[in-house]
């Protein structure tokens, strides 16, 4: 084989080449913000976040956003809330804490007022993963062309109201001509996002909007996969065990193959 | 020739009169079956790191149909319900979550494990004369896997489900005059529909792990016959000692058996990382539009098939023509067949054939996995032309087998295998 090594070394470097395709697009125009690569940095451990997310679920999201595969039951066991604080500030009127987290809006309401049904939220975290809930949540900027007054960075046209204005207050999107070449070649004037600028002010300074919006992610990562609060824990132990018995076997392998000569 | 796997065992067992294993082996032959297949069986010693893979993929099969036999208790066919009945194994099936991710991430290191194991084969040459049935059942059992595994993608009918299904399902309508007739007559419907996933379904958890098991053991009956290759590709059995053994024989049982298991423990504590920790491998192998909902109207914004099957997806799209696309996909697998006769080396292994069979063997692996890398990526510009080159060196291997495996100087191979304890 050791022949073949100079060889094998090029194809290598072939191969690294369409590497590069991964690299394409989506960063921001010189010096302005590049919130395509703002990162969630939610902690599933942290279960004083995970219960200050589900408040802030409860109190901003269900009013449209269902999570109809978590319970109440078996989310206040997972973050550690009493009954009685479920009871009185979680559950929405007319459930039961064994019922499924369920919308008071209904589907064909939803479709009516805003143009398309609010989505179940239980699994959004996974289908789109953290990054992309944190960046939606924390790129909305004033549009007065759209019908809600708001665009959003991560998903632009979104039919969602900033329903989080009051806490973050309304910010404004600064954007830059930018000279694009199309695939003929020609040259054709973008508008690109630049950065934000403050406007409407809200009730939360941006650091504790911020702590508000990761709380929030978090607590949907933790609902898009509830058994990850013992997964990884398990994990450890099992691992541990398969090394240990790894290693017994090994030992016990050696013993009987000293006598293959 | 005495076979070393008639008569190991036989003579030395003797039984008390009146005792259970003589009541039970005048009526069953328990040991003479023990002593044919394990204490009497013998393989070469000089096994390495790469003959793992055989016993760790019939783990993995054995692991497939137990967690495979627990999620069927929860799961529910069905356009309306499979969706929820796979959240609901995740979330309310006591240990639902763990099953589930032993499954999903088995059918990935199945894949792993069976593309080392035949990486293997090439190597040394384990598919030359007189393992030809051998390979072949080895490759049928090969296609029965994709089968298996594209099947089992479908149940959980996330969107990924869906339109993976749609795309694959859609390749057999390329076949001329009967394709559109195929398609419609695998699907049950007009469309990949409610008929469709149940059919899937029957065919994941009965027909297809029926083919396997079977095929497992025509793999095992065949093995048994011509016993086993090694990294030196010399046939032991050329080499008997005075006692009718393989001189560079030793039992498959206790040595084989316990080296394996230290090959399990290994692989084990890898697949329990994966598992626990990194269950859905950064989107590989479980795909975030898999967590939406089969939706018809909703087309995933770039759709792949599961990174197994990615290299002969990417041959798929290299090719403008959709029909000539599918029938390289086809030939890229078939080829395999035919390495038995394509290969005409005076040698079995790599370690004494000559630098083109090495060369064209390197050429081999990176194209491959050039191609599956490829076809994680969307079909554009540089990704295309790429594809191209990388489809036909994987082709060369195959196809030029034949005049480099004649022209190029082997080296002369030993009497023994090569074995340092």
């Amino acid at each position: 084989m050791r022949k073949a090594l100079p060889a094998l070394a090029a194809l290598g470097l072939m191969l690294g080449a369409p590497l590069s395709f991964a690299a394409e697009g989506g960063h921001a125009i010189e010096g302005g913000l590049d919130w395509q690569a703002w990162k969630a940095g939610n902690e599933i451990d942290n279960v004083a976040s995970l219960q200050r997310g589900a408040r802030n679920f409860m109190g901003y999201c269900s009013g449209c956003h269902s999570l109809k595969y978590v319970r109440y039951s078996r989310m206040a066991e997972d973050l550690k809330i009493p009954d009685a604080q479920l009871e009185e500030s979680l559950v929405l009127p007319g459930s039961k804490k064994s019922d499924y987290i369920t919308s008071s809006l209904n589907a064909a309401d939803g479709e009516a007022w805003f143009g398309k049904a609010p989505p179940d939220l239980s699994l959004m975290a996974r289908a789109r993963g953290t990054d992309y809930l944190y960046q939606f949540l924390k790129s909305f900027y004033a549009n007065p062309k759209s019908a809600t007054g708001v665009d959003n960075l991560a998903l632009p046209g979104t039919a969602m109201p900033h329903v989080l204005s009051e806490l973050q207050g309304v910010q404004t999107g600064v954007f830059k001509d930018v000279e694009v070449k199309d695939a003929e070649g020609k040259t054709q004037t973008q508008k690109v996002f630049f950065n934000f600028e403050p406007g409407v002010p809200g009730s939360l300074s941006p650091a504790e909007y911020d702590e508000f919006v990761r709380d929030t992610v978090n607590f949907l990562d933790y609902a898009g996969e509830p058994a990850q609060l013992k997964r990884r824990g398990l994990g450890v132990w099992v691992v541990l065990f398969l090394l240990l018995f790894t290693g017994i076997a090994y030992l016990l392998k050696a013993e009987y193959w000293k006598d293959v000569k | 020739m005495a076979s070393p796997n008639s008569d190991g065992g036989q003579s030395a067992v003797t039984y008390k009169p009146g005792s259970f294993r003589e009541w039970l082996n005048k009526r069953m032959p328990v040991d003479q079956f023990v002593a044919d297949q394990l204490t009497g069986y013998y393989a070469p010693k000089n096994f390495n790191v790469w003959y793992f893979f055989g016993s760790l993929a019939l783990l993995v099969f054995v692991l497939q149909i137990l967690t495979g036999i627990f999620l069927t208790m929860h799961y529910k066919p069905g356009e309306a319900i499979s969706f929820d009945s796979v959240e609901y194994i995740m979330r309310e099936v006591e240990w639902g979550w763990l099953i589930r991710y032993l499954h999903s991430t088995g059918a990935s290191f199945f894949f792993i494990v069976v593309y080392l194991h035949m990486f293997r084969a090439l190597m040394y040459g384990s598919y030359k004369a007189p393992r030809e049935l051998l390979w072949l059942i080895g490759m049928g059992l090969y296609l029965a896997l994709m089968a298996e595994a594209f099947m089992g993608y479908v149940l959980p009918w996330g969107n990924m489900s869906y339109w993976g299904a749609q795309v694959i399902v859609n390749i057999f309508g390329t076949i001329p005059v009967i394709g559109p007739g195929l398609v419609e007559w695998i699907r049950g419907d007009y469309g990949i529909a409610d008929s469709t996933l149940n059919r899937f379904f029957a065919l994941h958890v009965i027909a297809l792990p029926f083919a396997i098991a079977l095929l497992v053991m025509l793999h095992l009956v065949a093995l048994r016959q011509t016993g086993s290759n090694n990294p030196d590709g010399i046939e032991i059995k050329a080499n008997l000692g005075a006692d009718g053994k393989p001189k560079d024989g030793i039992p498959f049982h206790p040595y084989y058996t316990l080296k394996d298991i230290v090959g399990v423990g290994v692989f084990l504590t890898i697949f329990c990382i994966v598992v626990f920790f990194i269950p859905t491998f950064g989107g590989l192998f479980l795909e975030k539009p898999n967590f939406e909902p089969a939706n018809p109207l909703s087309t995933p914004t770039h759709i792949a098939p599961v990174w197994y099957f990615t290299a002969f997806y990417a041959m798929l799209r290299a090719v403008p023509s959709q029909q000539l696309g599918a029938l390289l996909m086809l030939l890229a697998i078939v080829a395999f067949f035919f390495l038995p006769w394509l290969d005409r080396s005076k040698v079995k292994s790599i370690r004494y054939k000559g630098l083109l069979s090495k060369l064209f063997l390197g050429i081999f692996v990176v194209s491959f996995i050039a191609l599956s890398y490829l076809g994680l990526q969307p079909a554009e510009g540089n990704a295309v032309l790429f594809a191209r080159l990388f489809t036909a060196l994987y082709f060369s291997y195959f196809l030029l087998m034949p005049w480099y495996t004649s022209v190029e100087k082997t080296k002369p191979v030993p009497d023994r295998v090569t074995y340092h304890a």
